[in-house]
């Protein structure tokens, strides 16, 4: 889905980064597509980012008598319930609008911070990823040689696995944290990103603009990263925007396999897994986490199409 | 084409080395670690240090992974701690159950997606196109965990139709298979029908299919007998590749339904560390990806005759 080479980036541009990405946001309007998707994302994170005034309850607060209790819930009036302040009682006011899960919490918050756990690894985990894999790739497209040889090998290595097999067999090794996952991540998808900046460096590398700063005189360090790099950001925008994607899959995944962010953590794939037993029960309280983790991914794929369709008109 | 057989087997040989070493760095190389992951973080030092002299961990790394290699050459793959029995006792059985969900996916995942692709790359841009494009872009973005959550609540819940675990305790039966089979077909076809979408619409460019259409062939025999041929190559790399995905698909869908395969075993055992069963499972899963890929390769060149013969 990502082919796509160096030629679809157009004529080599520099200058203030800023007026670039005012430039795409105002060629992402001639994208339906992209749009809605971007409307998607924007959505996620401003309910990440308000999630203290948008959670109507505390995410971990348990309240005995929501064990599953279905959605539109009231409580019931004058029922004690613990929580960091103390005991408190209900006042029959409360509306539990998505329910509660299998201990008695309140399903739309635990959602709402969900949101903020979810945007903030798999962002974080993206970042690790491509900030190895674009250095791996710069290195090994640009200095060729012994270094793309073993660069090249160690990453046909990684890529030989089947990536949820990898997973699993280094959250073994490490222990369930927000680090070792986001260390995994690293480790399983930088070789992938390796390639595809690799790819375009060998394109990029013969240009004129290339050869001229070599002749100037200028570092290596200096034409991989102010004369290349920039010139080969199209395709890694839209690659990013599909592995943002995958990577919020790979934690919902490892969330729910059990191997992800250790609980309480309100991370989607969390909220699943604590109420998988109850599933086939009182299906409201996993249904709403798919929902919400499918349209986050849906909302990432169709801004890296809708991106992928304008840098194909330029 | 023989050398290119040979050098293509090389290679996958090479290849699967180099991946069980890096596996048994990252599985063993912190004895320690390991030591403490298998007894328990309230395990005193002297158990640990008991432990790996009875299973041999104090020995140079070099030597256990080749006498694990030996070992596993003669078919000895260890013995599970989980289930107090060797590991192959367990791993066969638990792979062919693998095997025939994956069969039973992809008997229908070919098919369906491979029809979808061509009906949207006969003409780009159509209502057809773009409706299936929307479709395989919304099943695609559905991780298989959500599916699986979200058709059990339809097809389990509301309905009642079908039994919402597949562990196969009543001895075989197809309406347990229904719903893994449905979830790894919902994630898995979008992609394929992409490709194939794509692959069509280009051949359908290329100017010996506007000679085919204007020298008066029936619509219909241009796309059986000409464009079809061509549209096929490029997807059928991508299909023996989705057998890697699944590799990663079924672990999730099999705890999901409790169906007995290999992908709920390395899950089983990597959450209680059993190391050899983790080790086998590994290294199969990667033979198996590493095997489809040396296919896909020489499918591709024998398919492709400007490959075979340049």
């Amino acid at each position: 889905m990502t082919e796509q080479t160096a030629d679809d980036v157009g004529p080599r541009r520099r200058g203030v980064p800023m007026r670039g990405a005012f430039r795409t946001i105002g060629l992402l309007r001639e994208s339906w597509v992209g749009m809605i998707g971007a409307g998607i994302i924007l959505f996620w994170v401003i309910v990440a980012i308000l999630a203290p005034v948008l959670a109507p309850y505390p995410p971990d607060q348990q309240i005995g008598p929501l064990v599953n209790a279905a959605p539109m819930t009231r409580a019931e009036p004058g029922r004690p319930y613990f929580t960091e302040e103390g005991m408190q009682t209900t006042d029959g006011t409360e509306l539990y609008l998505l329910g509660g899960d299998s201990i008695g919490r309140d399903v739309l918050s635990r959602l709402i911070w969900g949101a903020r756990s979810v945007l903030i690894y798999a962002p974080l985990a993206t970042a690790c990823a491509y900030a190895i894999g674009i250095l791996m790739g710069l290195l090994a497209g640009y200095k060729r040689g012994w270094i793309d040889d073993v660069l090249s090998r160690i990453s046909d290595m990684i890529l030989a696995f089947p990536v949820l097999v990898l997973y699993v067999v280094i959250i073994t090794v490490l222990d369930r944290s927000a680090l070792n996952i986001v260390l995994a991540v690293t480790f399983a998808s930088a070789p992938g990103i390796m390639r595809i900046v690799r790819g375009l460096v060998l394109v990029l590398r013969n240009r004129d603009y290339v050869a001229a700063a070599q002749t100037r005189g200028e570092s290596s360090w200096y034409i991989m990263f102010w004369e290349i790099l920039p010139n080969a950001r199209g395709p890694l925008i839209v690659d990013a925007c599909l592995r943002l994607g995958y990577t919020t899959i790979t934690i919902g995944v490892l969330g729910f396999l059990g191997l992800g962010l250790p609980p309480p953590d309100p991370n989607w794939g969390n909220l699943i897994a604590e109420n998988r037993n109850v599933a086939l029960t009182a299906p409201h309280s996993t249904v709403f986490p798919c929902i919400a983790i499918s349209s986050l991914v849906l909302g990432l794929n169709m801004l890296a199409d809708g991106l992928r369709e304008i840098s194909l008109k330029d | 084409m023989i050398l290119f057989l040979a050098k293509r087997l090389m290679l996958m040989l090479l290849t699967m080395l180099a991946v069980s070493v890096l596996l048994f760095l990252v599985l063993e190389i912190n004895v320690e670690n390991l030591a403490t992951r298998v007894l328990g973080q309230f395990s005193t030092p002297e158990q640990r240090q008991i432990w790996m002299e009875e299973n041999g961990y104090l020995r140079p790394l070099y030597v256990r992974y080749l006498e694990w290699v030996g070992d596993a050459l003669q078919g000895d793959l260890g013995h599970s701690t989980r289930f107090n029995v060797p590991v192959s006792d367990v791993l066969w059985d638990r792979l062919a159950n693998t095997g025939l969900l994956a069969l039973c996916v992809f008997a229908l995942m070919v098919p369906l997606s491979l029809t979808l692709g061509i009906l949207a790359g006969m003409k780009e841009g159509s209502s057809v196109d773009r409706s299936i494009t929307f479709v395989s872009v919304l099943t695609t973005s559905v991780p298989e965990f959500a599916s699986a959550v979200l058709l059990s609540a339809v097809f389990v819940f509301a309905l009642g139709w079908l039994p919402g675990t597949s562990g196969m305790t009543q001895g075989f039966r197809w309406e347990e298979m229904v719903l893994p089979v449905l979830v790894l077909v919902l994630y898995g076809f979008g992609y394929i029908a992409r490709m194939m979408r794509a692959s069509m619409a280009e051949v359908m460019q290329s100017p010996y299919i506007r000679t085919a259409v204007l020298k008066g062939l029936p619509y219909r025999r241009v796309i059986m007998r000409h464009a079809l041929r061509n549209a096929l190559i490029a997807p059928f790399t991508v299909i023996i590749l989705q057998i890697n995905w699944l590799l990663s698909g079924v672990i999730v869908v099999e705890y999901f339904f409790s169906y007995k395969g290999f992908g709920a075993l390395l899950l089983e055992a990597s959450l209680n560390t059993d190391i050899d069963v983790i080790q086998a499972c590994a290294v199969i899963a990667v033979l198996v990806a590493v095997g489809t890929q040396t296919l896909a390769d020489i499918g591709y060149t024998y398919l492709d005759p400007r490959i075979r013969f340049t």
